[in-house]
């Protein structure tokens, strides 16, 4: 529990609480404008929202470690829910090889070899799509339609698990999500699933399970080179698993909802599909797919003449920092000219996602097959928010499509 | 930066600079590092301490990376980090002094001093260290540079090792007093005390247990794979890196060279000073760039024609021979002119 000098900013509102995850806005503008650093009351942790100290922190591992656990719960005081991620939940050195052996599979000299298969992918779903059309338009839900269904037809199979239950990839990946928040209600509600959920999830991640050439084949393999162990591989496996799913699909939404209301930008990207896989990190930066993350201390960091104390959690809000004034001109604004660089959506350093290139070019196949076909995307009625603790998602977008 | 006299008139994009300022993650315009030391560590070698010249972070690195060192007369080599990771403000290196040399090590020797200014490429790694419970270390010479983060994360692991380090004499053998506390676990092999070490001996039978991390020169590298096949070890459980005394690579260039984008046809050239993706995108190319360091792959263009000087840490050896791609957040010109896809 920080112990706050006079100075310290304390902000009440609790971002994982129902109203600010509906609309986080309000609460990023507190939270920046509040100071570098700031305490969050209802949980007594450190709180940043600007972009500078939030890519600052994210870069120096050695202040501000993973293997704490990045969500609420201290794993150096509480037992974690799973068996920590390899990955996210890890530093150096344990972190190093598993994340050398996932940099080389998902790099993006090894993604090109499945391009072509997922451009064409990405065209046949469009294609069915808008056969349902009548008098060249259609509307329907794009978040189970287009945004779902798209990573969930492309991605298992380049994992190379099994046909059987992916029905739950989804709801796994919104239960880890929102674990990473405080045991709030969204917790609990899935209280009752994590069992059966982290089973399936488990039995995928066996050798025996995976397809002979996927990504989850070459993590094995690499357990058989040595550049990792057969006790490390399953795990590994699990966190493509875990990570890989509701981030793109929830990142494919946000890039149709900005188009959907930013028309302009659709008829740029039409005119000019290079924009397209740049402007999916716009969309990144926008949204902020993954809202937050935390960090735990190592030693007294001091930030803006803030001192927080070895030990102490904090929680760096990644859409805060992408949507600070500070670094972003007109950041509430979706521009398909501007350079995203340097946005925070995908985190930074040495832990920045390390799927980054299978999103992008998920997006950028399924923009491109709509680009193809669609002149114009509104918005058919309000959209509804999913909530969960730390993605920013949608339950229901639903979306009109003139075909071109 | 300046566009030539063909340059294409500046696509709209560009007339918008505003939503492109970079403020606080702006990197250096090209990877340099000051000189903070240069301590002699034996007969024969330095160790050198680097830092970033404005006092930030220096990229992360692993265990067995190295980085290329580019001197100001344009020669360049590569030495393995042997300093402390997480210490992010520097990089130490050891240079041993090539008798043969007429440039790189011999240079840095006799010229290199405290406040000097070198250009960086890397760090990458082609040595990895494996996870394992248990490993050995056989280093030749300079070749323990490597080793010796390899040995304090062995240790952070918890994990059994033991290096041989072998050498002419003690002299010649750099950090020694490093590895005086790990007692035991270190062997140091002098030739002129103990004569010519048994490589096969060392590294014993195959064991699933232990992996096997070895450099130096290639007569020892060449030694210890005999023994290895000898013994059965499997491929993956023993792994060396040559420590390349022999002086190559080409000078990496220090003049300014013209980048042509393939798509609007623009030319524009790159000052030394200047990142070839800061270049590119003030000609109105939009290429998306993350990491700024070479490490996270988000800037990869298409090369069409010309010869890059790779100084990412991504791409393999045989990668950046095929010369089909870069990362111009670090990459600059061997060649007059690179013709790239954007
Ligand atoms: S921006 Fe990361 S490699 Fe160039």
């Amino acid at each position: 529990m920080p112990t706050a000098a006079s100075t310290l900013p304390i902000i009440d509102a609790d971002p994982f609480g129902p109203r600010v995850l509906a609309d986080p806005l309000p609460f990023q503008h507190e939270l920046r404008e509040a100071g570098p650093v700031v305490v969050l009351a209802k949980y007594g942790v450190y709180a940043m929202g600007r972009h500078a100290e939030v890519q600052a922190a994210l870069t120096d591992w050695q202040s501000f470690e993973s293997g704490a656990g990045v969500g609420l719960a201290n794993f150096r005081t509480e037992a974690p829910w799973r068996p920590p991620s390899l990955l996210l939940e890890a530093d150096p050195p344990h972190h190093d090889a598993p994340r050398a052996v996932l940099t080389t599979i998902l790099g993006p000299r090894q993604l090109a070899r499945l391009r072509e298969a997922w451009e064409a992918d990405a065209a046949e779903l469009v294609d069915t799509l808008l056969a349902r059309a009548s008098g060249g338009a259609l509307e329907f839900d794009a978040v189970p339609d287009l945004a779902g269904a798209y990573p969930l037809r492309v991605f298992p199979d380049a994992v190379g698990i099994g046909p059987d239950g992916r029905e739950n990839l989804l709801p796994y990946g919104d239960m880890a999500f929102n674990a990473f928040g405080p045991r709030n209600a969204l917790v609990e509600r899935d209280a009752e699933r994590v069992g059966a959920l982290s089973g399936w999830v488990a039995s995928q991640c066996a050798r025996e399970a995976l397809s002979e050439s996927g990504f989850g084949a070459q993590i094995w393999e690499a357990a058989d080179r040595g550049d990792i162990t057969h006790e490390q591989a399953p795990l590994i496996v699990r966190s493509l698993l875990t990570a890989g799913v509701d981030t793109t699909v929830n990142g494919i939404a946000a890039f149709l909802h900005a188009v959907a209301t930013h028309p302009r930008a659709w008829e740029r990207l039409r005119r000019q599909p290079a924009l397209i896989r740049g402007s999916f990190d716009e969309a990144v930066r926008l949204e902020s797919p993954v809202q937050s993350f935390f960090r735990t201390a190592t030693r007294d960091v001091e930030i803006g003449g803030t001192v927080i104390p070895a030990g102490s959690k904090a929680v760096l809000f990644l859409g805060a920092a992408n949507r600070d004034p500070r670094r972003w001109e007109d950041p509430d604004v979706f521009d398909v000219d501007r350079d995203p660089s340097g946005h925070v959506g995908y985190g930074f350093g040495l832990h920045q996602c390390v799927g980054q290139h299978v999103a992008r070019a998920e997006a950028t196949a399924v923009m491109g097959a709509l680009a193809r076909r669609v002149e114009a995307i509104e918005l058919a009625a309000t959209p509804r928010r999913h909530l969960n603790n730390t993605l920013r998602s949608w339950a229901s977008l639903p979306l009109r499509f003139t075909v071109a | 930066m300046t566009l030539t006299a063909e340059a294409a008139p500046r696509p709209k994009r560009a007339a918008k600079p505003s939503r492109t300022a970079r403020t606080t993650d702006q990197r250096a315009a090209d990877q340099h590092a000051v000189v903070t030391a240069v301590e002699r560590a034996a007969d024969g070698v330095v160790a050198i301490t680097l830092a970033h010249p404005e006092g930030r972070r220096l990229p992360d690195w692993t265990p067995g990376a190295h980085i290329d060192l580019v001197l100001a007369d344009g020669t360049m080599r590569q030495y393995s980090l042997c300093g402390d990771r997480w210490d992010a403000h520097a990089y130490r290196i050891g240079v041993l002094r090539d008798p043969a040399s007429r440039g790189g090590s011999a240079t840095i020797h006799d010229t290199l001093r405290v406040g000097d200014t070198v250009r960086l490429g890397g760090p990458r790694n082609t040595f990895r260290l494996v996870p394992s419970p248990r490993y050995v270390f056989v280093a030749g010479g300079i070749g323990v540079t490597p080793l010796l983060p390899m040995i304090r994360q062995a240790e952070l692991l918890g994990a059994d090792w033991h290096l041989f380090y072998l050498g002419r004499s003690r002299s010649t053998m750099a950090f020694l007093d490093e590895l005086v506390p790990h007692g035991q676990r270190v062997t140091v092999l002098a030739k002129d005390e103990v004569g010519p070490s048994d490589l096969g001996a060392l590294i014993g039978p195959a064991r699933a247990d232990t992996k096997v991390y070895a450099c130096g020169p290639q007569r020892l590298l060449d030694g210890v794979l005999a023994a290895a096949e000898a013994d059965r070890w499997p491929e993956g459980w023993v792994r060396v890196e040559r420590f390349a005394a022999a002086e190559q690579g080409e000078p990496a260039r220090a003049q300014p060279f013209d980048v042509v984008l393939a798509r609007s046809g623009a030319t524009v050239t790159v000052a030394p000073g200047t990142t070839v993706l800061d270049a590119v995108q003030a000609a109105g190319a939009a290429v998306l760039s993350s990491c700024r360091e070479g490490t996270c792959g988000t800037c990869e263009v298409a090369v069409l024609d010309g010869a890059p000087d790779h100084r990412d840490s991504i791409l393999s050896p045989a990668e950046r021979r095929a010369n089909t791609c870069m990362f111009p957040c670090v990459s600059r010109s061997c060649s007059d002119r690179l013709v790239l896809d954007v």
